[in-house]
C-alpha cells in the first residue's frame, strides 16, 4: 500500500523556485491499477520519480507498505528500488550487446540473487511476457514491441509490490502498443500486480480501474473508472472522421 | 554482484569500443614499455661498463693530466717524463709503471684509412695494461733504443686496415711515416668510453723523434700524456696513490694547499664514479618514461570520463534497477584498471622485446630485471586506479532520475 501525505517538491532554477509537486496526497491499495495523467509539465513524471524511490520529496511523508520513504539514505533508497518497485519506461532502455535474459537478470544480480537461481527466474519472467524464445536474442535483433516486453519482464523479476511504467507506449505503433497495455492489465487482473502507469493520453488511461488528474502540481481529480477499455479496442477518434481527431488531446496517435 | 561479473561487465564495455580502447590501452603500453626497455638499457650499460673496468684490474692506478671531471679554477700541471722516471724510483717496488705519450693520427694501409689514437709506450705497456700478444711479439726494449718504426696494432685495427689478412711485416703509414707492424694484440673488449681494441702502439722514443713533434715538448724537456701503474700487491694502491701525489707535489714544488693539476685514480675509483653516473643516467631515463606512463593514465581519465558521460542513461537505468552507489564505482574502476593492466602486461611484453633487440644489436647487453617489470606493472596498475576513481566517483554520484533522463 501507498500512502503519500502532502508532498512537495521544489526546484531552483536561478533565483526563482519551481514547484514541480505542490502538496500531493494520495493513497494507492495493492492490487490497484492506477493511471496518472496531466500535460507535459504537469508534475507527474516527478510524482512517479517519488513514488519510484529515485527521488525524494522536498517535503511531506512517503509510506510504502508501512515504511517511511522520505528519510532513506541513497543506498537504502537503492535496495528499496531494487526488493520492491520495476520500472518500465518509454525509450526501454535495456543494456545494448546483452541478451534479453541477461537483461531480466540484472535486477536480480543487484539483489544478491545467485547464478542459477538467477537464471531460472529470469526465464520464468520472460516467460510471462511470452518473450521464452526470445531469451538469447540482443535488443537489436528484437522489435519495439519485444524490447518493451524484456523491460517488462526485467521489471517484474523481482517481484515488486509497485510496477510503475512511464509512458511505455509512446515509442510504439498502436497495435503494438495494445499489446503492451493487455500485458499491464493481464499482470494487474490474475497476479493482483499493483501497477501506476503515468500517460498523458487520456485514452491509454481509461484502461486502468482509477485515473488520478494532476494539473501545476496539484491533484485536479481522482476517480475511479467503472467499465475500464478493454486493450485493442480502437480510439474513439478513429471511428470518427480524421477531422475530429484534435478533440481526443492526444499529443500522440497510440 | 562479484568482482568476477564486474570484470565481464568490464570486458563487454571495452570491446564495445574496441579502437578507443586500444588507442587508450597504448598509452599505457607505450609508458610501461619505455620504462621497461629505458631500465633494461641503463642497467645493462651500467653493468657492462663495471664488469670491464673491473677487467682492467682493482690494481690499476692511472696518473694523467686530464682530470675526467674538472673543478672549475682548477689549474692544469704538464707531466714530464723526468716524473715518471722520479715516480719509478719512488714506487718501483710496489708497483710496475709504465709512461705513455698518445696522439690522434690517422693510419693508412693502401687505400684503408682512418683515425686512430697513436700511442708511444714502452716494453712493459702490455704487462701493466693487461695486454696479451696473439700473434708476433710487442715492442721491445730495443725497439726503443734504436727508436724503430714498428707497430703493434689492436684486433679491431687489424681487422679495419688489413680484412683479415696477416698484418705482420706490412707497413702502414702514421701521418705519412711509414711503420712495420709487428705484433697483433689479443681483443680485449670494449671499456665503456672507447675501445681497447682499436689501438695503434709505437715505441715511445721513436714517437719523441719522429712523429709527435713539438707538442711532446715543453720548455725543451720531453711530456707525457699519462703514466699507468699495477700495484703488484692490491692493499698497496691507495698508499702508492699517496706517494705518486706526493712525489708530484715535489717535483712541481706545489704546497699542499695547491691544487694538483695532475689525476692520479684507481680502477676502483672510477669504478664508483662510473655507477654512481650511470644510475643517475638509468633513474634519469626511468624518470621520463614515467612521464609517458603519466600521460598515458591522464589517456585513461579523459576517455573514462568521455564513456561516463556516453553511458548516463545506462547508469541511471543500472540505478533504477537497484545498484549501489559502490557497484557503480567498481564497475568503472574495474574498468580502468582493465585497460591498465592488461596495457602494463603488453607493454612489459613490448619493453622485454625492445630490450632483446637492443642486445642482439650488440651496442648494449639491455638487462630485464624482475625489479623493474614489477616496479613499470605496478605503477600501470597505481596509474589506472588514480586516474579512475575521478570519473568513477562521477558516474558514481549521478542521481538516478537526471542520468536517466540524460539525452
Amino acid at each position: 500500500m501507498i500512502e503519500v501525505e502532502n508532498l512537495k517538491k521544489i526546484y531552483r532554477l536561478g533565483d526563482s523556485k519551481v514547484r514541480a509537486l505542490d502538496g500531493v496526497s494520495l493513497q494507492i491499495q495493492d492490487g490497484e491499477m492506477v493511471a496518472i495523467v496531466g500535460p507535459s509539465g504537469s508534475g507527474k513524471s516527478t510524482l512517479m520519480a517519488i513514488l519510484g524511490c529515485l527521488d525524494t520529496p522536498t517535503k511531506g511523508t512517503y509510506r510504502m507498505d508501512g515504511q517511511a520513504m522520505e528519510k532513506l539514505s541513497d543506498n537504502q533508497l537503492a535496495m528499496i528500488r531494487s526488493r520492491k518497485i520495476g520500472f518500465v519506461f518509454q525509450q526501454f532502455n535495456l543494456l545494448p550487446r546483452t541478451s534479453a535474459l541477461e537483461n531480466v537478470m540484472l535486477p536480480l544480480s543487484y539483489n544478491g540473487v545467485k547464478g542459477k537461481t538467477r537464471q531460472e527466474k529470469a526465464q520464468s519472467a520472460l516467460e510471462i511476457v511470452g518473450l521464452s524464445d526470445r531469451s538469447r536474442h540482443h535488443p537489436n535483433q528484437l522489435s519495439g514491441g519485444e524490447q518493451q516486453r524484456v523491460a517488462i519482464a526485467r521489471a517484474l523479476v523481482n517481484e515488486p509490490s509497485l510496477l510503475l511504467a512511464d509512458e511505455p507506449t509512446g515509442n510504439l505503433d498502436t497495435h503494438t502498443g495494445a499489446d503492451i497495455i493487455r500485458i499491464f492489465q493481464n499482470l494487474n487482473r490474475e497476479r493482483g500486480q499493483t501497477v501506476v502507469y503515468v500517460t498523458h493520453d487520456s485514452f491509454i488511461a481509461r484502461h486502468t480501474n482509477r485515473i488520478i488528474k494532476i494539473e501545476d502540481g496539484k491533484i485536479v481529480g481522482d476517480e475511479k473508472v467503472e467499465n475500464p477499455i478493454e486493450a485493442g479496442m480502437p480510439r474513439l477518434d478513429d471511428v470518427l472522421a480524421p477531422a475530429h481527431r484534435d478533440e481526443g488531446k492526444a499529443g500522440q496517435v497510440l | 554482484m562479484n568482482f568476477f561479473e564486474n570484470f565481464r561487465i568490464a570486458l563487454r564495455a571495452l570491446t564495445a569500443n574496441k579502437l578507443r580502447s586500444g588507442l587508450t590501452m597504448l598509452g599505457i603500453i607505450i609508458g610501461v614499455a619505455a620504462v621497461v626497455a629505458l631500465m633494461a638499457v641503463g642497467k645493462g650499460a651500467t653493468s657492462g661498463i663495471t664488469s670491464q673496468v673491473e677487467g682492467l684490474g682493482t690494481n690499476v692506478i692511472t696518473v694523467s693530466t686530464a682530470r675526467f671531471f674538472r673543478e672549475a679554477g682548477s689549474t692544469t700541471q704538464t707531466l714530464f717524463y723526468a716524473d715518471y722516471e722520479t715516480i719509478e724510483e719512488e714506487v718501483g717496488s710496489l708497483a710496475k709503471t709504465t709512461p705513455y705519450f698518445q696522439i690522434q693520427a690517422s693510419v693508412v694501409n693502401g687505400d684503408r684509412q682512418a683515425d686512430y689514437s697513436v700511442t708511444g709506450v714502452t716494453s712493459n705497456f702490455a704487462s701493466v695494461n693487461a695486454y696479451t700478444v696473439s700473434r708476433g711479439r710487442f715492442i721491445t726494449q730495443q725497439d726503443n733504443l734504436g727508436e724503430a718504426r714498428v707497430a703493434v696494432i689492436g684486433s679491431q685495427t687489424s681487422q679495419d686496415l688489413f680484412a683479415g689478412l696477416n698484418p705482420l711485416g706490412r707497413d702502414i703509414q702514421i701521418n705519412g711515416i711509414s711503420f712495420s707492424v709487428v705484433g697483433v694484440l689479443a681483443s680485449k673488449g670494449t671499456s665503456g668510453f672507447s675501445s681497447q681494441d682499436d689501438v695503434v702502439l709505437i715505441p715511445l722514443e721513436t714517437g719523441y723523434s719522429r712523429l709527435f713533434g713539438g707538442r711532446a715538448f715543453s720548455g725543451g724537456r720531453r711530456t707525457l700524456s699519462g703514466i699507468t701503474l699495477s700495484a703488484l700487491d692490491a692493499e698497496q694502491v691507495d698508499s702508492i696513490i699517496a706517494k705518486v701525489e706526493y712525489t708530484l707535489r715535489r717535483e712541481h714544488s706545489l704546497t699542499l694547499r695547491d691544487d694538483l693539476g695532475f689525476s692520479v685514480t684507481s680502477q676502483s675509483q672510477m669504478l664508483s664514479t662510473l655507477s654512481s653516473i650511470t644510475g643517475t643516467l638509468t633513474a634519469l631515463l626511468g624518470a621520463i618514461a614515467a612521464i609517458s606512463l603519466l600521460v598515458g593514465g591522464i589517456g585513461i581519465m579523459n576517455i573514462t570520463l568521455v564513456s561516463v558521460r556516453e553511458r548516463t542513461r545506462e547508469i541511471g537505468l543500472r540505478k533504477a534497477v537497484g545498484a549501489r552507489r559502490n557497484i557503480i564505482l567498481a564497475q568503472f574502476l574495474v574498468e580502468t584498471l582493465t585497460l591498465s593492466i592488461l596495457g602494463g602486461l603488453l607493454g612489459t611484453l613490448l619493453g622485454v622485446t625492445i630490450a632483446w633487440v637492443v642486445s642482439l644489436s650488440g651496442l648494449i647487453a639491455a638487462t630485464v630485471t624482475v625489479d623493474t617489470v614489477l616496479l613499470a606493472f605496478s605503477s600501470a596498475a597505481l596509474v589506472g586506479l588514480f586516474f579512475g576513481i575521478y570519473p568513477a566517483y562521477q558516474a558514481a554520484g549521478l542521481r538516478p532520475i537526471e542520468a536517466l533522463r540524460y539525452e
